[in-house]
């Protein structure tokens, strides 16, 4: 048999989907009614103890959802989602928790799996850890609800806040009041707009003016339950020369039928502040039919609102069935910048619309776009960007390169830049390549010793080096195995 | 038992049928040239040997220390101590040739169950080996071949020979693209790999590389068969007749 054919069966054998995360755990839950209404929303509200205003808020948006449709431009194609067949709230029972103690043991466990550091026991009792180890605060969210934030005490004494965002709304609501919404209002598109009627929970950060967050902040996304809508809300705050690094993880157990997950992300820096936002986007991506995996129809949107501010968003996108999703900068301070690092894989049969949006405001600024697409399977890959220099952003400036990689021969890649300048001295520079795995630079890899699947996990992380090189270390090497699982059985 | 025997090979490339029952046999601490005109077979061997995808035997075989070669995957003939350099190497952008040689290297050992090689052990392994083929160390922080001249990359195909101590070299067109110096740099190296544990078989159309890179046997392949074996002085005889009486052999 030849070499070929043998990876060809060797292929076959394996079922596309090799998700390490597809495990489901047994907790009781309480969840609302199926289906979505104002008494839904009322509920929601009321479970979480909000303010009369929050709930006002929330029932503004479920109006105006209810006049808007579904948006159709993406290149993205699944059955009619039926929003009255979910479950928009689900959080586990025994909730009412103070202390990590208090949470449930199977969702420890569940995060045990995972591999997240929830536990800040060792540091609680003093395990003395290398010098200059970094540590992680975590919030975890589990279906709906943050079952558990770490290291709040020692936020504390920096002055950072961060907390899930229900938390928040009781404890901050002037910072609520004061940014919630304002980058991505409730009117901003019809998935925003039904996240900002039924969000459960998320996390909220604020750091104060002049303060450099002391770890990076983490949080861990798992929908469990059955049939259950996944609306979180992230809201970050870095106030006059603040900086922070956060990070964003997702999973999900293997299901038949499809979850939706729609979540809001809107960053806000003020003067001379910094956020990085990386995500690790890892939910179910599906079966090898195409069955079952995530819908994720994800709003991000970062507002460079201060002069010299920086917003980074640095994305790897491995899972889901469905992904939609254009984490952008508003650049309207002068001399702000922003910056969108991405990988995109896609196998098996999903379909990735993913970009970016740079809005070139203020005097001076600067946006670097890197967007790295890799598909396999009989996938469809979209890089989907807009850049625009309004007529006052003089001196705007960008950069952007996409790079689309293509494993196989029933799979597909798009790009599709929108460019608008409307000022002379605007300077924007677009590039794009599209490339294919030949089959002598994977046999000049085997002769060398390596298998075949090594061979294409060292080509691709050649490729998106320049995009993995912008994560933070633990992140890094974490994405560089995720993306060599996510791309087995790719070959043949 | 010889390192390599080819027994009554045949092989087609799609529909055509390329070799027509090749036979050859090879011993450890020998060095053979395979000479042909264009389209004679030369590098379908050299390919169906390191097991190039493409390629269907439809008859004969070949066999490594007795071993079924044609039974093994490309990567598996590779731990064995099969190793072919390339007419033209490939470029891996964003992969530095040092994590390649690494990952190649750790992933050979794994495969014969030994262990890997630790970075310092590793580091002073490649130096030691490119200060002999005169390639500087910045060269290999580069992509893989990545604007490499066409002797740098020859050079780094004979770095990685040096490196992974194959029992089996095969240079497929070694002097393509190389100007004199380039040739004598890169002869030397293989020159220098020449061992009573190691076989070579160097496949060329000129009689200029066998200057450099003396082989104890010559075979002229003509249509798909080996038709002429001899002595060295066998190519020198090519160089001038030529091929054409060849011809009528095959």
């Amino acid at each position: 048999m030849s070499a070929v054919q043998e990876t060809v069966d060797r292929v076959r054998r394996i079922d596309v989907d090799q998700y390490r995360y597809g495990f489901e755990t047994l907790i009781e839950s309480d969840k609302a009614p199926k289906g979505l209404s104002e008494d839904t929303v009322r509920f929601i509200s009321a479970k979480k103890n909000e303010p009369a205003w929050m709930l006002e808020w929330r029932l503004e948006a479920y109006r105006r959802w209810l006049t808007m449709t579904e948006p159709k431009w993406a290149r993205v194609h699944y059955p009619k989602i039926d929003y009255q067949d979910l479950y928009y709230y689900s959080a586990p029972k025994k909730k009412e928790i103070g202390s990590l103690d208090e949470v449930d043991p199977e969702i420890l466990k569940t995060y045990e799996k995972l591999g997240i550091p929830l536990r800040e026991v060792e540091m609680l009792e003093g395990v003395v850890r290398p010098e200059g180890e970094r540590r992680i605060a975590v919030d975890a969210v589990f279906d709906s609800v943050s079952v558990a934030t770490t290291f709040q005490k020692e936020l504390k004494q920096a002055g950072v806040i961060f907390m899930p965002i229900s938390e928040a709304i009781r404890e901050h609501p002037e910072l609520v009041k004061k940014y919630l919404g304002t980058v991505v209002p409730t009117s901003d598109n019809y998935f925003a707009t039904l996240n900002s009627a039924v969000f459960s929970d998320g996390s909220f950060v604020y750091v104060p003016p002049g303060v450099r967050c002391p770890m990076e902040l983490s949080t861990y996304f798992r929908i469990n339950e059955r049939n259950t809508g996944q609306f979180e809300r992230t809201l970050i705050i870095a106030d006059k020369g603040a900086y922070v690094s956060y990070l964003e993880g997702c999973t999900a157990p293997q299901r038949d039928e499809n979850q939706l997950h729609a979540a809001v992300v809107e960053l806000v820096t003020l003067d001379d502040a910094e956020i990085k936002y990386s995500t690790v986007q890892n939910w179910y991506p599906g079966n090898s039919e195409g069955k079952g995996g995530i819908y994720n129809f994800v709003t991000k949107r970062g507002d460079c609102r201060g002069d010299n501010s920086k917003i980074s968003w640095t994305q790897v996108e491995t899972g889901s069935a469905i992904t939609w999703k254009y984490p952008s900068c508003i650049l309207r301070g002068d001399n702000s910048r922003g910056e969108f690092y991405s990988i995109a894989i896609s196998n098996g049969h999903q379909q990735v619309d993913s970009g970016t949006k740079m809005i070139h405001l203020g005097k001076n600024t600067t946006s670097r776009i890197i967007s790295k697409g890799i598909a396999a399977g009989v996938s469809q890959n979209t890089y989907r960007g807009l850049v625009t220099a309004h007529r006052k952003a003089t001196g705007a400036r960008n950069f952007t390169a996409c790079d689309s990689l293509l494993i196989g021969d029933k799979c597909g890649a798009h790009t599709v830049p929108y460019i608008e300048a409307k000022n002379s001295s605007a300077l924007f520079e677009h590039e794009a390549t599209t490339s294919k795995i030949s089959e002598d630079v994977l046999f000049y890899c085997v002769q060398r010793g390596l298998s075949q699947e090594e061979a294409v996990g060292l080509v691709v992380n050649g490729f998106v080096k320049d995009v993995l090189q912008q994560l933070p270390m633990e992140f890094a090497v974490e994405a560089q195995k995720l993306i060599s699982i996510s791309l087995e059985g790719s070959v043949g | 038992m010889p390192l390599l025997e080819v027994r009554n090979l045949q092989v087609r490339v799609e529909e055509r049928e390329i070799l027509h029952g090749l036979s050859l046999v090879v011993n450890k601490g020998e060095v053979h040239a395979i000479m042909g005109p264009n389209g004679s077979g030369k590098s379908t061997l050299s390919h169906v040997i390191a097991g190039k995808p493409g390629y269907e035997v439809t008859g004969g075989e070949i066999l490594f220390e007795g071993e079924d070669l044609l039974a093994m995957s490309p990567e598996e003939r590779s731990a064995k101590g099969v190793f072919l350099a390339f007419q033209y190497p490939v470029e891996i952008p964003g992969v530095t040739t040092m994590t390649f040689l690494r990952t190649a290297l750790n992933a050979q050992r794994k495969a014969r169950g030994q262990t890997e090689f630790l970075v310092p052990d590793f580091l002073r392994k490649v130096r030691k080996v490119a200060d002999s083929l005169n390639i500087p160390m910045d060269m290999l922080k580069r992509g893989v071949n990545v604007g490499f001249s066409g002797g740098e990359k020859k050079r780094n195909e004979i770095l990685q020979m040096a490196l992974f101590e194959p029992s089996l070299c095969i240079l497929d067109e070694m002097d393509s693209g190389l100007d004199i110096d380039a040739l004598r740099v890169a002869a030397d190296g293989v020159n220098a790999l020449r061992s009573p544990d190691r076989a070579v078989v160097v496949i060329t159309h000129y009689q200029r590389l066998l200057n450099y890179i003396v082989p104890d046997f010559v075979h002229v392949m003509s249509k798909g068969r080996v038709v002429k074996s001899g002595g060295k002085e066998l190519a020198l005889e090519l160089e001038a007749s030529g091929y054409a009486r060849f011809d009528d052999a095959a």
